[in-house]
């Protein structure tokens, strides 16, 4: 019923990147929902960014994604985490008006060029000498297309538990997605079970909030988009209540009642996201676990309790919610749930997030085993990209872990495989201080630009951003004092006078002194620059020597990544591998040696002999 | 941060905050740019290899031991460890002179060094090889040397996988390059060997383990900033940095220049003057170390040398007797003696057969106490005055030899008793000496480094991150000791100890 360029199963997180960026750089694109009401939903944490994650949304921004603007229309209330701690680890994390987030992004699907949106279940893929060409819709309708992207979420084959009670159901009580799941079997696809859970929601009118701590947002509020320079201001707080020991008896009195302990679930959920019948099993000495009471939105009393979600049955949930200081007199709208769902082997997946197996198939965001809404909508950007590079016979994108988190996160994925959903945090990353928030665009978005995706306004930005920052770097420099001079200003600031002439970059160097504060000792010349570009400035100047030296190891890091693999080595022919070793490379096929390296049951010495190989094979062809 | 540093920003080398009241680079005009062009990875493929350097001569005593560096750096490292007698280093030209430890201004060795430009080398790259004398003494310093300069150990076969790599060797060696790769993890070591390393193993997995607790926290404060969890302060972290540091400051003590040079079972010889106990030595060593001679007390200071029984590394001390006397050089010698007994985890007692026991050597007997001993009955060949069963009675745990050292009798039953101790885990060596090679001396002093980096920040209350790098490099490097690499049980360790998530 119709040809497309891209059709893009799905409209989570990751579906809306993958289609807008398909869209964007220039496809015909179709984007199926099972409900348009599903578009960019959030059924978890009303919320943005956080650790490592917010590192996600600002690297999805550069690149020319939809995360971070989205946010910025529709936050509720803004939190630059870890400040106490250095720049590389500084995190945004937003809360988001659900219901105005999923309309504002749906606006956007809407007024989108070359992007078409479907409210439908697609229940096959057509697959044709090894390549998919389109999909069937229950309506047993055919699309056709030169390439798929596959995000289904936790619809595919979702089923729900309360308690006992078990069924079939996706997330937030739409319909799940059973059919595709049989059929991409019958493909050959391997799927498998995770798990996932969802505290209860409850109306904040039935709250008492002087019994919790209020959690205020920022005073200065920061923009997740580097189009933007301002935001606004918050609009609500959250807040913070605690469990106690009447809320852990209630918990283990009814253990027997969740469907977690139970035995029902097969799946294997988060250990960064347990139920709270979890955390009073596994911690049982801990006396009180936190809990965020967080709205849901502008438009609605409904409250997210974050810290608590729950597969114990409904009575008990009420039972236990109750015991909670602020919670006295809480009245349940939505009860909390765990739900199980199909997702691959990320393994089965290449660097550029296309099935190994089938050609022109990509896959994105849970489906891949990932968990998180940042999470997902990095894998679908770079899906949606490198569909287009591929339909248009171009060259992958793929990030390196030096590069970006989205680089760190799928080769995690795809290299290493994954046990649990997997989440982002920054200690996975091994060049963290290189792979800051502040500089996602100063290392991403010209990549973006060159695959033609971030627009002509976001790359002049950048490029002006960057223009700046150099100018106002050298200006820094070559402007100095003499003691006398800013005596008295260092004073003012708490720290040592100087006895010999100093630049202003030296005297950025000092924890003490801000960049805004040089603006007392400056002159005229000093220029007019935006949040993003003073950030930029103060953690180069300031940082400057660990940055160095982190980007030496990434120099060494490279050597390997820069030595290709070709995919149709066959390594149980290498002499001197061992079998272990040749038998995983077989199954992954990496495509660097550096990517070889981190595969488990390859060893350094395995490396040297494929580096031997290399080498034989370089001269046999001379 | 105290900031001192104000006066020396103009002139100072080193970089960024890690200076703190050392120096702080100044940022260069270009280094922004070059940032940039880094981060945009427009990285250039000119990369260099690192300059790697190891002993080249087989292990054991040779008459003459080489160490062989190769790489860029190799000529500036030789200037750095080399003082030549005459004249200057000239390629493919022998010259003469003297190792010297310039942090000291020891001197190390008397040595031949030659250097050779590449491309006209084995490995195509500059090499440097230094002759020294075969002792494993003298190659161990001057290759710990010469590493500390800036060469990284080289790995088993790395020489000739880099002459391979750059078309040194022709096709046909390939499969001998991919044997030499290959030596290392299909080696087996014996049993005794894996002995004394598992000790070793289980010492750098508990600094490990230590080094896990503070990444786990690190970790847990960093990415769940909004958990309620205990908060890592600077305080907790000092103490367990420290902590740390001198763990593994204590383990390289052990691998330090002084006496303890290799590892193995630590074996004190003691007994009162003139029973033989050089003579033991020597049968051992099967050469002549120690002065022996008739006159009591000659053996003055005391004596360590290494040595393999049965397989079995030993390090043998020879003491001068434990007796009182007057004399102050030899008082310095038994003082020596009781110390080395202490550290000791056999002890070999000599004593004459030929007379009957003396205050000297029951004295001796009170020291051993209840320590794993075995008590040689030497100079069988003169008399039989004290008997093996009067030594049992007095240290019944102690086995007890009958021999005659001048006829050459009683050394292999010896070697035949100390086997058996050691197999039967009878004897075990202490955690005190531990450091076998070098390659795990540099690991471990680069990490000691590590820690030393991760202290200073931590007094200067710098950002956890930064701490994160220098601990997470010396939980790496360790690793490195015993082939322990993954980082993901980090991450596995912070969800099992606490309690995280929404």
């Amino acid at each position: 019923m119709g040809e497309y360029d891209c059709i893009v199963v799905g409209a989570g997180h990751a579906g809306c990147e993958a289609a807008l960026a398909c869209a964007r750089m220039g496809k015909k694109t179709l984007m199926f929902s099972m409900n348009l009401e599903a578009i960019a939903m959030m059924p978890c944490n009303p919320s943005i960014g956080g650790t490592g994650k917010g590192h996600l949304v600002r690297e999805i921004d550069a690149l020319g994604g939809e995360m971070g603007i989205n946010i910025d229309k529709t936050f509720l209330q803004s939190k630059m985490l870890n400040t106490a701690k250095g720049p590389a680890v500084h995190s945004l994390r937003a809360q988001a008006d659900k219901n105005r987030y999923h309309i504002e992004m749906k606006k956007t699907i809407e007024k989108t060029p070359n992007l078409d949106m479907k409210q439908g279940e697609v229940t096959d893929i057509v697959v044709e000498e090894g390549k998919v060409t389109g999909v069937i819709t229950k309506t047993h309708t055919w699309y056709k297309a030169k390439a798929v992207i596959l995000a289904t979420g936790t619809f595919l084959a979702g089923k729900i538990f309360i308690g006992s009670s078990v069924f079939e159901s996706g997330p937030n009580g739409l319909a799940p997605s059973n059919e595709l799941a049989q059929n991409l079997k019958k493909h050959g696809m391997k799927l498998r079970r995770f798990k996932t859970g969802t505290p209860a929601r409850c109306l904040g009118s039935s709250l008492d909030y002087s019994k919790m701590i209020e959690q205020k947002g920022d005073e200065k509020t920061v923009p997740f988009s580097f189009m933007n320079d301002e935001v606004g201001d918050n609009k609500v707080s959250c807040w913070l209540t605690y469990t106690n020991e009447e809320t852990h008896k209630v918990i283990r009195a009814n253990f027997h009642r969740s469907a977690l302990f139970g035995g029902q679930i097969e799946g294997i959920g988060p250990r960064y996201c347990p139920s709270i019948e979890d955390k009073v099993n596994r911690f049982a000495d801990k006396e009180r676990h936190q809990l965020f009471v967080e709205p849901e939105g502008l438009d609605t009393d409904e409250m997210y309790i974050q810290g608590m979600s729950s597969s114990l049955p409904e009575d008990v949930q009420l039972a236990f919610y109750k015991t909670i200081p602020g919670l006295e007199n809480l009245r349940i709208v939505r009860p909390a749930y765990a739900i199980e769902y199909d997702c691959i082997n990320p393994q089965d997946l290449k660097l550029n997030l296309e099935n190994r197996h089938i050609e022109n198939l990509f896959c994105a965001g849970q489906f891949n085993g990932s968990s998180g809404y940042e999470e997902a909508a990095a894998q679908g950007l770079m899906a949606g990209i490198n569909a287009v590079l591929k339909i248009s016979g171009k060259k992958s994108l793929v990030l390196g872990r030096n590069e970006a988190y989205i680089g760190v996160l799928i080769d995690d994925l795809v290299t290493k495989g994954t046990n649990e959903p997997y989440r982002i945090m920054t200690s996975r990353a091994e060049y963290r201080l290189v792979l800051r928030q502040d500089n996602a665009d100063l290392r991403l978005t010209d990549k973006g630009y060159a695959v033609g995706l971030a627009s002509e306004e976001r790359y002049k930005r950048y490029l002006k951003k960057k223009e700046n920052v150099e100018k106002e770097f050298a200006r820094l420099q070559e402007k100095s004092f003499a003691p006398a001079e800013v005596k008295e200003f260092l004073e003012a600031h708490g720290t040592t006078p100087v006895q010999s002439r100093v630049s202003m970059a030296e005297l950025l160097k000092r924890p003490q002194i801000s960049y805004a504060d040089l603006a007392e000792i400056d002159d005229d010349s000093r220029p007019e620059l935006s949040y993003h570009e003073v950030t930029q400035l103060e953690v180069q100047i300031k940082y400057e020597g660990y940055i160095q030296k982190q980007l030496a190891q990434i120099e060494r890091f490279k050597r390997l990544e820069d030595k290709r693999l070709s995919q149709d080595i066959d390594y149980s022919l290498i002499e001197g591998l061992r079998i272990e070793a040749a038998q995983k490379l077989n199954q992954l096929k990496p495509e660097s040696l550096g990517q070889a390296s981190r595969i488990s049951g390859v060893s350094p010495a395995d490396i040297n002999v494929l580096l031997v190989y290399l080498e034989k094979k370089r001269r046999g062809k001379q | 941060m105290k900031d001192k540093t104000a006066v020396n920003l103009k002139f100072s080398l080193v970089s960024g905050i890690l200076a703190g009241n050392k120096v702080a680079k100044v940022p260069q005009n270009g280094d922004f740019l070059q940032f940039a062009a880094l981060c945009n990875l427009k990285g250039k493929n000119n990369m260099r290899e690192d300059t790697i350097a190891a002993i080249a001569t087989a292990a054991g005593e040779g008459g003459i031991g080489i160490i062989r560096i190769s790489g860029d750096e190799a000529l500036d490292i030789l200037n750095k460890v080399f003082v030549p007698v005459s004249g200057k280093i000239k390629s493919r030209m022998m010259s003469y002179g003297h190792i010297i430890d310039s942090r000291t201004g020891k001197l190390i060795d008397e040595v031949m060094a030659v250097y050779m430009k590449g491309p006209h080398s084995y490995t195509t790259e500059d090499i440097v090889e230094i002759q020294c004398h075969g002792s494993s003494v003298s190659l161990r310093k001057i290759l710990a040397l010469v590493l500390s300069c800036g060469a990284r150990l080289a790995e088993r076969g790395e020489f000739t996988k880099r002459a391979f790599l750059n078309g040194r060797l022709d096709l046909s060696q390939a499969e001998a390059v991919i044997d030499l790769i290959r030596a290392k993890t299909d080696k087996t070591f014996d049993v005794a060997l894996n002995q004394l390393e598992g000790i070793f193993s289980e010492k750098i997995k508990e600094i490990r383990a230590d080094l896990v607790d503070v990444l786990v926290n690190l970790t847990v404060n960093i990415d769940y900033p909004d958990e309620d969890i205990e908060e890592m302060t600077y305080e907790k972290l000092e103490k367990s940095l420290q902590n740390i540091k001198s763990k593994i400051k204590k383990l390289l003590d052990t691998a330090d220049t002084g006496r303890i040079i290799r590892d193995g079972l630590k074996v004190s010889i003691v007994g009162k003057p003139n029973v033989g106990k050089s003579s033991l030595m020597n049968a051992i060593m099967g050469e002549n170390r120690a002065i022996v001679t008739d006159i009591p007390g000659t053996t003055r200071d005391t004596i360590e040398e290494t040595v393999t029984v049965k397989n079995i590394p030993i390090v043998l001390t020879d003491t001068a007797g434990i007796h009182d006397t007057e004399d102050v050089i030899e008082q310095i010698g038994i003082e020596k003696s009781k110390e080395s007994f202490n550290n000791s985890d056999l002890i070999i007692f000599v004593a004459d057969a030929s007379a009957n026991l003396e205050d000297e050597d029951y004295e001796i007997i009170k020291y051993i106490g209840n320590r794993k001993s075995i008590v040689l009955l030497n100079k069988q060949d003169k008399g039989r005055k004290t008997t093996s069963s009067q030594i049992s009675e007095i240290l019944p745990q102690a086995a007890v030899i009958e021999s005659s050292l001048i006829e050459g009798k009683g050394i292999d039953e010896l070697g035949d008793v100390i086997e058996k101790l050691v197999y039967n885990g009878e004897v075990k060596q202490g955690d005190n000496i531990l450091v076998t090679n070098v390659r795990h001396q540099n690991l471990l002093e680069e990490g000691y480094k590590c820690m030393n980096d991760a202290l200073n920040m931590t007094e200067m209350r710098q950002p956890l991150e930064f701490i994160d790098i220098d601990v997470n490099r010396c939980y790496e490097l360790l690793g490195e000791i015993i082939g322990e690499t993954a980082s993901d049980d980090i991450i596995d360790k912070v969800f099992e100890r606490f309690c995280l998530g929404k």
